[in-house]
């Protein structure tokens, strides 16, 4: 796709409960220019696991991703633009309780 | 499968939930990796400061990891606090369980069986809850 030509390649680490999406990859990657793009390229190769990270086109609710060491809901969520040279991880939130 | 804990960490985990209550309180024990041991106590704080809900703070839980993978460690125990219901996880606690491998642990502060303290282990594997026992390891003598 055009779009993507010129798009940096970005890691992605993944968590062990989505491992099952990416083949048991620890580390996967996709070419992107923000997050939105990323979470599209990455459901292209790893089917089910946009699913996983989204809800009606927002970033679920309890799964945290990071750009380097920033948490990307202070960065514009799925707008937040990527560059070369980037990590992404993925981190579901660590949550709960009785209600 | 049995969780293996020493009571040094029991008493822990449980003067934290005293402390904290009423609020939720949380943490986790480490390990080596995919060896099961579950040998460092890490209290975590509970950025939802709630007496309903615990969440771990989104920046604590990156550097968590980071250092998971740093020193090759594993989570091995996820604990937290009921303050008044029983030590059983809760539909919230189910869906958002994320770490197959981990004993989920839940102690209750509920006061109607106070002096007593509950402290319960469970296996959560895709919205299927197992409790299993728990073996205190009693660490006097060592």
């Amino acid at each position: 796709m055009s779009a993507s030509i010129s798009a940096p390649t970005i890691e992605v680490r993944i968590p062990t409960i989505l491992r099952p999406y990416t083949n048991s990859e620890k580390i996967v990657s996709a070419e992107a220019n923000n997050l939105g793009e990323l979470i599209t390229a990455l459901n292209d190769k790893y089917v089910g696991l946009g699913e996983r990270l989204l809800e009606k086109n927002e970033l679920r609710r309890f799964i945290n991703i990071y750009i380097n060491d920033e948490d990307v809901r202070f960065m514009g969520s799925l707008a937040a633009t990527l560059k070369a040279g980037d990590s992404v991880t993925i981190l579901p939130a660590v949550a709960g309780g009785r209600k | 499968m049995t969780l293996r804990i020493n009571a040094d960490f029991v008493a822990k985990i449980l003067e934290q939930a005293r402390m904290e209550y009423p609020d939720e309180c949380c943490g986790v024990i480490l390990g080596p990796e995919n060896s099961g041991d579950a040998s460092e106590l890490r209290p975590m704080v509970n950025a939802a400061h709630s007496p309903t809900f615990y969440e771990f703070d989104s920046k604590d839980l990156l550097s968590l990891y980071r250092e998971l993978d740093e020193r090759s460690k594993e989570i091995v125990v996820v604990y937290h606090s009921h303050t008044e219901t029983e030590a059983y996880p809760s539909r919230t606690d189910i869906a958002y369980a994320s770490e197959p491998n981990a004993h989920y642990v839940v102690v209750s502060t509920r006061k109607e069986i106070a002096p007593e303290n509950e402290f319960r282990s469970y296996r959560i594997i895709d919205g299927v809850v197992t409790e299993e026992p728990v073996e205190i390891i009693s660490t006097i003598g060592k």
